[in-house]
Protein backbone atom coordinates (compact mmCIF):
# COMPACT_ATOMS: atom_id res chain seq x y z
CA UNK A 1 0.00 0.00 0.00
CA UNK A 2 1.71 3.13 -1.12
CA UNK A 3 -1.00 5.58 -0.07
CA UNK A 4 0.76 6.36 3.20
CA UNK A 5 4.49 6.19 2.61
CA UNK A 6 7.27 8.74 2.85
CA UNK A 7 8.99 6.73 0.11
CA UNK A 8 6.08 7.21 -2.31
CA UNK A 9 5.91 11.01 -2.53
CA UNK A 10 3.21 12.83 -4.47
CA UNK A 11 4.38 16.43 -4.26
CA UNK A 12 7.51 18.59 -4.18
CA UNK A 13 7.90 18.61 -0.39
CA UNK A 14 7.31 14.88 -0.34
CA UNK A 15 10.00 14.45 -3.00
CA UNK A 16 12.55 16.41 -0.91
CA UNK A 17 11.77 14.40 2.21
CA UNK A 18 11.96 11.10 0.34
CA UNK A 19 15.37 12.09 -1.07
CA UNK A 20 16.60 12.98 2.40
CA UNK A 21 15.30 9.66 3.72
CA UNK A 22 17.17 7.72 1.06
CA UNK A 23 20.32 9.80 1.61
CA UNK A 24 20.33 9.07 5.33
CA UNK A 25 19.51 5.41 4.76
CA UNK A 26 22.22 4.92 2.15
CA UNK A 27 24.80 6.93 4.09
CA UNK A 28 24.01 5.07 7.28
CA UNK A 29 24.27 1.74 5.50
CA UNK A 30 27.69 2.61 4.04
CA UNK A 31 29.06 3.74 7.41
CA UNK A 32 27.61 0.64 9.09
CA UNK A 33 29.30 -1.64 6.59
CA UNK A 34 32.58 0.23 6.95
CA UNK A 35 32.51 -0.11 10.74
CA UNK A 36 31.71 -3.82 10.30
CA UNK A 37 34.70 -4.15 7.99
CA UNK A 38 37.00 -2.45 10.54
CA UNK A 39 35.76 -4.80 13.27
CA UNK A 40 36.45 -7.83 11.08
CA UNK A 41 39.86 -6.45 10.15
CA UNK A 42 40.67 -5.94 13.81
CA UNK A 43 39.51 -9.40 14.78
CA UNK A 44 40.91 -11.39 11.89
CA UNK A 45 43.48 -9.18 10.18
CA UNK A 46 46.56 -9.83 12.22
CA UNK A 47 48.88 -7.50 14.13
CA UNK A 48 49.70 -5.19 11.23
CA UNK A 49 46.05 -4.38 10.66
CA UNK A 50 45.43 -3.84 14.33
CA UNK A 51 48.42 -1.51 14.56
CA UNK A 52 46.96 0.65 11.80
CA UNK A 53 43.50 0.66 13.23
CA UNK A 54 44.64 1.80 16.63
CA UNK A 55 47.09 4.41 15.37
CA UNK A 56 46.46 8.01 16.34
CA UNK A 57 46.24 9.07 12.67
CA UNK A 58 43.53 6.55 11.90
CA UNK A 59 41.49 7.40 14.97
CA UNK A 60 41.70 11.15 14.34
CA UNK A 61 40.87 10.69 10.66
CA UNK A 62 38.01 8.25 11.12
CA UNK A 63 36.71 9.42 14.48
CA UNK A 64 37.06 13.21 14.26
CA UNK A 65 37.73 14.45 10.75
CA UNK A 66 35.30 12.19 8.94
CA UNK A 67 32.29 12.86 11.21
CA UNK A 68 32.95 16.60 11.34
CA UNK A 69 33.07 16.86 7.56
CA UNK A 70 30.14 14.57 6.86
CA UNK A 71 27.90 16.02 9.55
CA UNK A 72 28.68 19.60 8.56
CA UNK A 73 27.79 18.90 4.96
CA UNK A 74 24.64 17.12 6.09
CA UNK A 75 23.71 20.05 8.33
CA UNK A 76 24.05 22.56 5.50
CA UNK A 77 22.05 20.29 3.20
CA UNK A 78 19.27 19.92 5.80
CA UNK A 79 19.12 23.65 6.48
CA UNK A 80 18.75 24.29 2.76
CA UNK A 81 16.04 21.67 2.57
CA UNK A 82 14.15 23.12 5.53
CA UNK A 83 14.16 26.49 3.78
CA UNK A 84 12.92 24.92 0.54
CA UNK A 85 10.08 23.20 2.42
CA UNK A 86 8.71 26.51 3.63
CA UNK A 87 8.72 28.42 0.35
CA UNK A 88 5.63 28.87 -1.81
CA UNK A 89 5.38 28.04 -5.52
CA UNK A 90 6.96 30.68 -7.71
CA UNK A 91 4.36 32.49 -9.81
CA UNK A 92 2.23 33.97 -7.06
CA UNK A 93 -1.09 32.13 -7.36
CA UNK A 94 -2.61 32.66 -3.93
CA UNK A 95 -2.80 29.40 -2.02
CA UNK A 96 -6.07 27.58 -1.37
CA UNK A 97 -6.72 27.88 2.35
CA UNK A 98 -7.99 24.78 4.14
CA UNK A 99 -8.61 24.84 7.88
CA UNK A 100 -8.20 21.65 9.86
CA UNK A 101 -9.30 21.27 13.47
CA UNK A 102 -8.31 18.15 15.34
CA UNK A 103 -10.80 16.63 17.75
CA UNK A 104 -10.77 13.46 19.77
CA UNK A 105 -10.88 11.40 17.48
CA UNK A 106 -11.80 12.96 14.14
CA UNK A 107 -10.74 15.72 11.76
CA UNK A 108 -12.86 18.75 10.93
CA UNK A 109 -12.03 20.20 7.51
CA UNK A 110 -13.25 23.65 6.45
CA UNK A 111 -12.97 25.46 3.14
CA UNK A 112 -13.42 29.13 4.16
CA UNK A 113 -15.10 31.47 1.72
CA UNK A 114 -16.75 28.77 -0.36
CA UNK A 115 -20.29 29.52 0.84
CA UNK A 116 -21.99 32.91 1.28
CA UNK A 117 -22.22 32.52 5.05
CA UNK A 118 -18.99 30.65 5.71
CA UNK A 119 -17.71 27.60 3.91
CA UNK A 120 -18.01 23.94 3.06
CA UNK A 121 -17.39 21.76 6.12
CA UNK A 122 -16.50 18.10 5.88
CA UNK A 123 -14.71 15.54 8.01
CA UNK A 124 -11.91 13.00 7.85
CA UNK A 125 -11.16 13.68 4.21
CA UNK A 126 -9.13 16.54 2.66
CA UNK A 127 -9.75 17.18 -1.04
CA UNK A 128 -7.20 19.32 -2.87
CA UNK A 129 -6.48 20.35 -6.44
CA UNK A 130 -3.13 19.31 -7.90
CA UNK A 131 -0.54 21.81 -8.97
CA UNK A 132 -1.66 24.54 -6.61
CA UNK A 133 -0.25 25.61 -3.22
CA UNK A 134 -2.47 24.59 -0.33
CA UNK A 135 -2.18 26.56 2.91
CA UNK A 136 -3.20 24.36 5.81
CA UNK A 137 -4.22 26.32 8.89
CA UNK A 138 -4.44 23.82 11.69
CA UNK A 139 -5.52 23.86 15.31
CA UNK A 140 -7.15 21.57 17.83
CA UNK A 141 -10.24 21.81 19.99
CA UNK A 142 -9.22 19.69 22.95
CA UNK A 143 -5.72 18.19 23.20
CA UNK A 144 -2.63 18.28 21.00
CA UNK A 145 -2.93 16.26 17.80
CA UNK A 146 -0.59 16.12 14.83
CA UNK A 147 -1.28 15.88 11.13
CA UNK A 148 0.92 13.80 8.87
CA UNK A 149 0.40 12.97 5.22
CA UNK A 150 3.64 11.05 4.53
CA UNK A 151 3.33 11.40 0.75
CA UNK A 152 3.15 15.20 0.97
CA UNK A 153 4.99 16.73 3.93
CA UNK A 154 6.32 16.36 7.47
CA UNK A 155 4.23 16.39 10.63
CA UNK A 156 2.33 19.51 11.71
CA UNK A 157 1.20 19.81 15.31
CA UNK A 158 -2.39 20.81 16.03
CA UNK A 159 -2.25 22.76 19.29
CA UNK A 160 -5.37 24.03 21.10
CA UNK A 161 -5.54 27.81 21.15
CA UNK A 162 -2.89 28.20 18.45
CA UNK A 163 -2.93 28.11 14.66
CA UNK A 164 -0.04 26.47 12.80
CA UNK A 165 0.37 27.05 9.10
CA UNK A 166 1.99 24.86 6.46
CA UNK A 167 2.18 25.15 2.71
CA UNK A 168 2.05 21.98 0.70
CA UNK A 169 1.26 20.84 -2.81
CA UNK A 170 0.33 17.66 -4.62
CA UNK A 171 1.68 17.19 -8.14
CA UNK A 172 -0.27 14.10 -9.14
CA UNK A 173 -3.92 13.07 -8.68
CA UNK A 174 -4.62 10.16 -6.38
CA UNK A 175 -5.71 9.08 -2.94
CA UNK A 176 -3.31 9.34 -0.03
CA UNK A 177 -3.72 8.53 3.61
CA UNK A 178 -2.62 10.36 6.74
CA UNK A 179 -2.78 9.81 10.47
CA UNK A 180 -2.71 11.55 13.79
CA UNK A 181 0.87 11.50 14.97
CA UNK A 182 0.66 12.93 18.48
CA UNK A 183 -0.86 10.70 21.12
CA UNK A 184 -4.23 12.21 21.92
CA UNK A 185 -6.15 9.64 23.93
CA UNK A 186 -7.72 6.18 23.82
CA UNK A 187 -8.43 6.14 20.08
CA UNK A 188 -5.36 7.95 18.80
CA UNK A 189 -4.51 4.82 16.80
CA UNK A 190 -7.87 4.97 14.99
CA UNK A 191 -7.66 8.60 13.91
CA UNK A 192 -6.74 8.53 10.24
CA UNK A 193 -7.94 10.42 7.20
CA UNK A 194 -7.77 10.37 3.41
CA UNK A 195 -6.40 13.04 1.12
CA UNK A 196 -7.84 13.10 -2.38
CA UNK A 197 -5.84 15.07 -4.94
CA UNK A 198 -7.96 15.98 -7.96
CA UNK A 199 -7.14 17.58 -11.28
CA UNK A 200 -8.29 21.21 -10.92
CA UNK A 201 -11.53 20.81 -12.94
CA UNK A 202 -12.49 17.73 -10.95
CA UNK A 203 -11.76 19.56 -7.70
CA UNK A 204 -14.10 22.38 -8.72
CA UNK A 205 -16.77 19.79 -9.54
CA UNK A 206 -16.32 18.14 -6.15
CA UNK A 207 -16.47 21.49 -4.37
CA UNK A 208 -19.61 22.40 -6.33
CA UNK A 209 -21.32 19.22 -5.15
CA UNK A 210 -20.22 19.82 -1.55
CA UNK A 211 -21.65 23.36 -1.64
CA UNK A 212 -25.15 22.00 -2.21
CA UNK A 213 -27.38 21.29 0.79
CA UNK A 214 -28.53 17.72 1.44
CA UNK A 215 -31.02 16.65 -1.22
CA UNK A 216 -34.59 15.83 -0.19
CA UNK A 217 -35.26 12.13 0.54
CA UNK A 218 -36.18 10.29 -2.65
CA UNK A 219 -38.63 7.80 -1.15
CA UNK A 220 -40.61 7.00 1.97
CA UNK A 221 -37.96 4.77 3.51
CA UNK A 222 -35.33 7.52 3.26
CA UNK A 223 -37.82 10.05 4.61
CA UNK A 224 -38.40 7.76 7.57
CA UNK A 225 -34.65 7.66 8.07
CA UNK A 226 -34.38 11.43 8.06
CA UNK A 227 -37.17 11.67 10.63
CA UNK A 228 -35.63 8.99 12.84
CA UNK A 229 -32.31 10.86 12.69
CA UNK A 230 -34.03 13.88 14.20
CA UNK A 231 -36.10 11.96 16.73
CA UNK A 232 -33.04 10.12 18.06
CA UNK A 233 -31.31 13.42 18.73
CA UNK A 234 -28.52 13.09 16.18
CA UNK A 235 -28.89 16.76 15.25
CA UNK A 236 -27.63 17.70 18.68
CA UNK A 237 -24.11 16.84 17.55
CA UNK A 238 -24.26 16.74 13.75
CA UNK A 239 -25.01 19.32 11.07
CA UNK A 240 -26.85 18.39 7.87
CA UNK A 241 -27.20 21.53 5.74
CA UNK A 242 -30.69 21.74 4.29
CA UNK A 243 -32.26 20.34 7.44
CA UNK A 244 -32.97 22.00 10.81
CA UNK A 245 -29.97 20.25 12.39
CA UNK A 246 -26.88 22.34 13.04
CA UNK A 247 -24.98 20.47 15.75
CA UNK A 248 -21.25 21.22 15.90
CA UNK A 249 -19.93 18.58 18.29
CA UNK A 250 -19.46 15.87 15.69
CA UNK A 251 -18.65 15.71 11.97
CA UNK A 252 -20.78 17.54 9.42
CA UNK A 253 -22.88 14.87 7.67
CA UNK A 254 -24.29 16.88 4.75
CA UNK A 255 -22.45 14.72 2.21
CA UNK A 256 -21.35 11.81 4.38
CA UNK A 257 -22.38 9.32 1.69
CA UNK A 258 -19.70 10.69 -0.61
CA UNK A 259 -16.80 9.94 1.71
CA UNK A 260 -14.30 7.12 1.37
CA UNK A 261 -14.50 6.04 5.00
CA UNK A 262 -16.31 6.37 8.31
CA UNK A 263 -15.02 6.96 11.84
CA UNK A 264 -11.82 8.68 10.69
CA UNK A 265 -10.48 6.23 8.17
CA UNK A 266 -11.50 3.17 10.17
CA UNK A 267 -14.50 1.71 8.32
CA UNK A 268 -15.72 1.29 4.76
CA UNK A 269 -18.69 3.50 3.94
CA UNK A 270 -22.00 1.82 3.07
CA UNK A 271 -25.35 1.22 4.73
CA UNK A 272 -24.01 -1.81 6.61
CA UNK A 273 -21.11 0.02 8.24
CA UNK A 274 -23.27 3.11 8.83
CA UNK A 275 -25.79 0.99 10.72
CA UNK A 276 -23.07 -0.81 12.66
CA UNK A 277 -21.34 2.46 13.58
CA UNK A 278 -24.55 4.19 14.69
CA UNK A 279 -25.73 1.22 16.75
CA UNK A 280 -22.35 0.23 18.16
CA UNK A 281 -19.90 3.15 18.00
CA UNK A 282 -18.56 2.27 21.44
CA UNK A 283 -17.89 -1.32 20.41
CA UNK A 284 -15.90 -0.24 17.36
CA UNK A 285 -14.02 2.70 18.86
CA UNK A 286 -14.41 2.57 22.66
CA UNK A 287 -13.96 5.95 24.30
CA UNK A 288 -14.78 7.97 21.20
CA UNK A 289 -17.26 10.79 21.76
CA UNK A 290 -20.26 9.18 20.03
CA UNK A 291 -22.42 6.86 22.12
CA UNK A 292 -23.86 3.63 20.76
CA UNK A 293 -27.37 4.44 19.58
CA UNK A 294 -28.89 0.95 19.50
CA UNK A 295 -31.11 1.86 22.44
CA UNK A 296 -32.61 4.86 20.64
CA UNK A 297 -33.49 3.30 17.28
CA UNK A 298 -35.51 0.17 16.56
CA UNK A 299 -34.33 -2.17 13.80
CA UNK A 300 -36.29 -0.62 10.96
CA UNK A 301 -35.38 2.93 12.04
CA UNK A 302 -31.68 2.02 12.20
CA UNK A 303 -31.79 0.67 8.65
CA UNK A 304 -33.67 3.73 7.47
CA UNK A 305 -31.21 6.19 9.06
CA UNK A 306 -28.28 4.27 7.59
CA UNK A 307 -29.91 4.27 4.15
CA UNK A 308 -30.66 8.00 4.38
CA UNK A 309 -27.09 8.86 5.36
CA UNK A 310 -25.79 6.61 2.58
CA UNK A 311 -27.94 8.63 0.14
CA UNK A 312 -26.33 11.95 1.14
CA UNK A 313 -23.76 11.87 -1.66
CA UNK B 1 -40.27 -37.96 4.37
CA UNK B 2 -36.60 -38.85 4.38
CA UNK B 3 -35.72 -35.26 5.27
CA UNK B 4 -38.21 -35.22 8.14
CA UNK B 5 -36.83 -38.51 9.38
CA UNK B 6 -33.27 -37.20 9.30
CA UNK B 7 -34.15 -34.04 11.13
CA UNK B 8 -35.90 -35.89 13.93
CA UNK B 9 -33.17 -38.51 14.31
CA UNK B 10 -30.49 -36.24 15.80
CA UNK B 11 -27.63 -38.51 14.78
CA UNK B 12 -27.62 -37.57 11.12
CA UNK B 13 -24.53 -35.76 9.86
CA UNK B 14 -24.38 -33.49 6.84
CA UNK B 15 -23.76 -36.44 4.55
CA UNK B 16 -27.30 -37.66 5.20
CA UNK B 17 -28.92 -34.43 3.94
CA UNK B 18 -30.48 -34.76 0.50
CA UNK B 19 -28.29 -33.20 -2.17
CA UNK B 20 -30.66 -30.43 -3.23
CA UNK B 21 -30.49 -28.95 0.27
CA UNK B 22 -26.75 -28.57 0.34
CA UNK B 23 -25.00 -25.47 -1.00
CA UNK B 24 -23.84 -26.74 -4.36
CA UNK B 25 -20.80 -24.97 -5.75
CA UNK B 26 -20.39 -22.78 -2.68
CA UNK B 27 -16.93 -22.24 -1.21
CA UNK B 28 -16.51 -21.51 2.50
CA UNK B 29 -13.07 -19.94 1.96
CA UNK B 30 -14.58 -17.51 -0.55
CA UNK B 31 -17.33 -16.92 1.99
CA UNK B 32 -14.78 -15.90 4.61
CA UNK B 33 -13.22 -13.38 2.21
CA UNK B 34 -16.67 -11.99 1.42
CA UNK B 35 -17.48 -11.66 5.11
CA UNK B 36 -14.37 -9.52 5.52
CA UNK B 37 -15.09 -7.53 2.35
CA UNK B 38 -18.67 -6.74 3.35
CA UNK B 39 -17.67 -5.71 6.89
CA UNK B 40 -19.95 -8.16 8.69
CA UNK B 41 -17.71 -7.70 11.74
CA UNK B 42 -19.07 -4.18 12.12
CA UNK B 43 -22.09 -5.71 13.83
CA UNK B 44 -21.19 -9.32 14.62
CA UNK B 45 -18.51 -11.03 16.68
CA UNK B 46 -17.04 -13.59 14.28
CA UNK B 47 -14.59 -16.17 15.68
CA UNK B 48 -11.28 -16.15 13.86
CA UNK B 49 -11.70 -12.66 12.41
CA UNK B 50 -9.56 -10.09 14.16
CA UNK B 51 -11.47 -6.87 14.68
CA UNK B 52 -14.92 -8.44 14.35
CA UNK B 53 -15.87 -7.67 17.92
CA UNK B 54 -19.02 -5.57 17.80
CA UNK B 55 -22.09 -6.48 19.86
CA UNK B 56 -24.71 -4.74 17.74
CA UNK B 57 -25.91 -8.09 16.39
CA UNK B 58 -25.57 -11.59 17.82
CA UNK B 59 -22.22 -13.32 17.82
CA UNK B 60 -21.85 -15.76 14.94
CA UNK B 61 -19.85 -18.23 17.04
CA UNK B 62 -21.50 -21.62 16.77
CA UNK B 63 -23.87 -20.32 14.11
CA UNK B 64 -23.80 -23.59 12.22
CA UNK B 65 -25.50 -25.33 15.10
CA UNK B 66 -28.10 -22.69 15.82
CA UNK B 67 -31.77 -23.66 15.47
CA UNK B 68 -33.18 -20.44 14.03
CA UNK B 69 -31.91 -17.53 11.97
CA UNK B 70 -32.81 -14.20 13.59
CA UNK B 71 -35.16 -16.10 15.84
CA UNK B 72 -37.72 -16.64 13.06
CA UNK B 73 -36.41 -18.82 10.25
CA UNK B 74 -35.24 -22.43 10.60
CA UNK B 75 -31.48 -22.50 10.13
CA UNK B 76 -31.03 -24.44 6.90
CA UNK B 77 -28.50 -23.58 4.18
CA UNK B 78 -31.20 -22.52 1.74
CA UNK B 79 -32.95 -20.34 4.34
CA UNK B 80 -29.64 -18.80 5.26
CA UNK B 81 -29.10 -17.76 1.64
CA UNK B 82 -32.60 -16.27 1.53
CA UNK B 83 -31.91 -14.34 4.72
CA UNK B 84 -28.58 -12.95 3.53
CA UNK B 85 -30.10 -11.75 0.27
CA UNK B 86 -32.83 -9.64 1.94
CA UNK B 87 -33.16 -9.69 5.74
CA UNK B 88 -35.95 -7.07 6.02
CA UNK B 89 -38.14 -9.07 3.61
CA UNK B 90 -38.13 -11.97 6.09
CA UNK B 91 -38.09 -10.03 9.35
CA UNK B 92 -39.43 -6.48 8.82
CA UNK B 93 -38.31 -5.30 12.25
CA UNK B 94 -34.72 -6.51 11.84
CA UNK B 95 -31.81 -4.10 12.25
CA UNK B 96 -29.81 -5.96 9.57
CA UNK B 97 -29.88 -4.12 6.24
CA UNK B 98 -30.10 -5.58 2.76
CA UNK B 99 -26.42 -5.46 1.81
CA UNK B 100 -26.87 -5.87 -1.93
CA UNK B 101 -25.26 -9.32 -2.06
CA UNK B 102 -25.38 -11.31 -5.28
CA UNK B 103 -26.86 -14.82 -5.10
CA UNK B 104 -23.46 -16.53 -5.47
CA UNK B 105 -21.91 -14.31 -2.79
CA UNK B 106 -24.73 -15.19 -0.39
CA UNK B 107 -24.15 -18.90 -1.07
CA UNK B 108 -20.43 -18.64 -0.34
CA UNK B 109 -21.13 -16.73 2.88
CA UNK B 110 -23.77 -19.26 3.90
CA UNK B 111 -21.26 -22.07 3.31
CA UNK B 112 -18.79 -20.26 5.57
CA UNK B 113 -21.31 -19.61 8.32
CA UNK B 114 -22.51 -23.20 8.40
CA UNK B 115 -18.93 -24.28 9.23
CA UNK B 116 -19.07 -22.35 12.51
CA UNK B 117 -19.78 -24.98 15.13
Amino acid sequence: MNAQSVLAPAGPDGDLLAQLSWLLFAGGAIIFLAVLAFILAAALGGEAARRTLRSRRFILAGGVAFPVVVLSVLLLHTLGLARALSLPLPGGTPPLIIQVTGHQFWWEIRYPGTLPDGGVVTANEIHIPTGRDILLEVTASDVIHSLWIPALHGKIDLIPGHVNRRLLRADRPGVMRGQCTEYCGAQHALMAFYVVAHRPEEFEAWLGRQRLPAEAPRDEFLAMGREAFGAAGCGGCHTVRGTPWQGRLGPDLTHVGSRLSLAAGVLDNHRGTLAGWIAGAQDLKPGNRMPSFAAALDGAELRAVAAWLESLK
Amino acid sequence: MLLAACLTLGGCGEEAMPAQHRLQGADAAAGRRLVIEHDCGVCHVIPGLRGARSHVGPSLAGFGGRGYIAGVLPNTPDNLVRWLLDPPAIAPMTAMPDLGLREQEARHIAAYLTTMR
